[in-house]
């Protein structure tokens, strides 16, 4: 399909809850012509590309226990075993066996582990994508300690390169390639949008300084549907008095590369950021609520880049944390009770668990933790780019009714987060639910509640 | 050369062999391939704490699955303690150590390797009964999970019958015992008895990995 044909046929759909294309009933899951055998060599060619001891040990390890089912939203809310998350490699433990593994010679000439099919690829697109959010909360319960939501990643490398993604989220990343944003949020729109916002909310928003220390980014999420997070990030690098800026060369953290499984895609949209950060000569780049925007900056940006980043990267609540600590950032109380969802790509598996509690803290609200928390939270349900694909909508529904749960048990008056790919998530929710809990924004709590100066 | 002469000697001898060079043969594949360098700023700076906390804390589960797992767990656990004692608990065993290795231990009492032998058959049987009938397990479970499990409860059955003398003359059941723990060993690199090292290399780096980022482990 041509990039016209994605542009006419599929728009985006900008103004409903979820950002995603219309019309997901024409589906084209099974991208470019070419051949079957072919597609499966591919993928498995780049499955295994970026493989090196640690993935091959897990590919080794696994002992068949299950465990890993009893810690995945899917699994439970469903009792359906092919969801157990191990299962969702099986392919591609296949192919390793025969094909790279130490004993790979003797599978081969015996025969035995079978040859992959293109079927076999595309029955399972709906385990790797539709049902992995690769929130990685296997990898806590797993009695070998493999970290599967890796393995789910290298899968998705190479299923996409094999042309084998689900329709929607193939679109969004091509667009994404392609006009540097994956829901139209060129660099066109996000400078009209900033003045627009400055002017209609009477804050300063810069864009393009030359020269800054501090570099701000924004996830296309935020851009379209929830612009006030732009706001609240100038308000509050305002009310520090920093010397800050966002770049139109740079500016956009989600990277539907990675998510989809493009290492090259992937490495373009990290580039843009680092290189937008290193011309406007600053020391920190601030990554916004977004969870997988700060798996891809903050722990692989380094590795795309080659060499360690000249500067420091921070999530926006890591930012806010450090700042609250410091004193420099001064809040009114706000006296209110609420709980806090974990982004599983901050948290569990990005490291920033305490952050958002010690602005919380300075915050002066009372937080009530869900009965599971932390790095053991369950995931909202759509990350992984599985908010994006309709198909997937009804399990979807189903696991988040178990994060519904938590969040009443709490009896918390706010529900706060750090993740607008979460917090969209929560918003279709609660609509699909009509359901009495509205997800905020802890950098727009935040931002609403800085004390005047 | 009588059966019990061949299990003693060739059979067992070869299949040492085959067990070291298949040991070395896989771990070699696995941990000579390449480790690519991490520039990532890390949160902390030293992350072999998180390899050792991750090999000791996985050994039992979190308060948040423990409702979930406890009698897979359980099941583990009774019939991995049971292996141990009946192995390194029993006197002749330890004798067949010493011969081997020159280190000797203190032995069990008998009537304690007995019991914990029993136990284990029926915890054995116990995993190959939920294995066979959860919905999980059997679409995960193949050649491997099947021979593996044939092969751990073969030497303590057998083992078992050689010392109650039960079913065939003592000379005859020591030596299917014997075989049968070369078989084991035979099969050992080869499966998922592996995990054995295995699970030190997984969790050891995961637990690395992890805490250099501050992730949870």
């Amino acid at each position: 399909m041509s990039t016209t044909d994605i542009d006419s046929k599929h728009p985006l759909e900008l103004d409903q809850a979820r950002l995603s294309i219309k019309k997901p009933e024409q589906r084209y899951d099974k991208q470019g012509d070419m051949p079957d055998a072919q597609r499966v060599e591919t993928a498995m060619r780049h499955f295994v590309k970026d493989f090196g001891a640690v993935a091959a040990t897990y590919m080794e390890s696994c002992i068949h226990c299950g465990m890993c089912a009893e810690a995945c939203h899917f699994y439970v809310i469903s009792g359906n075993p092919k969801y157990t998350p191990i299962w969702k490699l099986e392919p591609f433990k296949q192919a390793y066996k025969r094909e790279a593994g130490p004993f790979a010679a003797i599978y081969r000439a015996l025969n035995l582990k079978k040859k992959v099919t293109v079927e076999q690829l595309e029955e399972w697109q709906e385990l790797l994508y539709d049902s992995c959010t690769m929130c990685g909360r296997c990898t806590l319960i797993c009695p070998m300690g493999i970290d599967i939501a890796s393995l789910v990643g290298l899968a998705r490398h190479g299923m996409h390169q094999a042309g084998l993604v689900p329709h929607e989220l193939w679109a969004v990343a091509e667009r994404a390639e392609r006009e540097g944003s994956p829901l139209g949020a060129t660099p066109k729109v996000f400078k009209e949008r900033c003045e627009w916002l400055a002017e209609e909310n009477e804050v300063e928003i810069f864009v393009d300084k030359a020269q800054a220390d501090v570099v701000a980014a924004m996830s296309s999420i935020e851009i379209m549907k929830y612009p006030d997070s732009i706001v609240a990030t100038a308000k509050i690098l305002n009310h520090l008095g920093l010397n800050w800026t966002f770049r139109s060369d740079g500016y956009e953290a989600t990277n539907f590369g990675m998510l989809s499984g493009n290492s090259d895609w992937q490495k373009e949209m990290s580039l843009k950021l680092i290189d937008a950060t290193i011309a406007a000569g600053a020391k920190l780049l601030i990554l916004p609520e977004c969870g997988h925007a700060y798996g891809a900056m903050r722990w692989q940006g380094a590795n795309v880049y080659g060499k360690p980043l000249p500067f420091r990267v921070l999530h926006i609540s890591e930012f806010l944390a450090e700042t609250t600590k410091s004193g420099a950032l001064k809040t009114k109380p706000l006296d209110k009770t609420l709980t806090f969802h974990d982004p599983c790509q901050v948290s569990r598996r990005g490291g920033a668990i305490e952050a958002p509690r010690e602005v919380i803290d300075g915050l002066g609200a009372e937080l009530i933790e869900m009965k599971d928390n932390k790095g053991l939270s369950w995931c909202c349900g759509g990350g992984g780019g599985v908010v994006t694909i309709h198909r997937a909508d009804a399990i979807r529904y189903s696991a988040f009714q178990i994060k519904m749960k938590q969040v009443d048990d709490t009896g918390a008056e706010l529900l706060v987060s750090s993740c607008s790919n979460c917090r969209q998530t929560f918003d279709d929710g609660q609509d699909h639910f009509r359901w009495d809990k509205t997800m905020l924004s802890l950098l727009e709590l935040v931002a609403d509640n800085l004390e005047d100066k | 050369m009588d059966l019990l002469q061949f299990a003693r000697g060739p059979a067992l001898t070869w299949a040492f062999v085959i067990f070291a060079f298949g040991m070395t043969w896989r771990l070699a594949g696995i941990l000579l391939l390449k480790r690519r360098p991490d520039y990532s700023e890390p949160r902390n700076a030293v992350s072999w704490p998180g390899a050792i906390k991750l090999i000791v804390t996985r050994s039992w589960p979190r308060r948040e699955f423990v409702h979930r797992t406890a009698f897979g767990q359980t099941l583990g656990y009774i019939f991995h303690i049971g292996l141990a004692i009946v192995v390194f608990g029993f006197a002749p065993h330890i004798l067949f150590f010493k011969g081997m290795t020159g280190l000797s231990w203190p032995s069990l009492p008998n009537a304690a390797i007995y019991l914990s032998g029993a136990i284990t058959v029926g915890a054995l049987i116990a995993v190959l009964g939920r294995r066979l009938t959860h919905p999980v397990l059997r679409l995960l479970s193949n050649f491997d999970d099947y021979f593996s499990w044939f092969v751990t409860f073969t030497p303590v059955v057998t083992g078992m019958l050689a010392v109650a003398h039960l079913g065939a003359r003592y000379e005859t059941l020591l030596a299917i015992h014997i075989l049968s723990v070369a078989l084991l060993l035979v099969w050992f690199p080869f499966g998922k008895l592996m995990h054995a090292t295995l699970v030190f290399v997984s969790r050891g780096s995961t637990g690395a990995l992890f805490e250099r980022k501050g992730a949870s482990i």
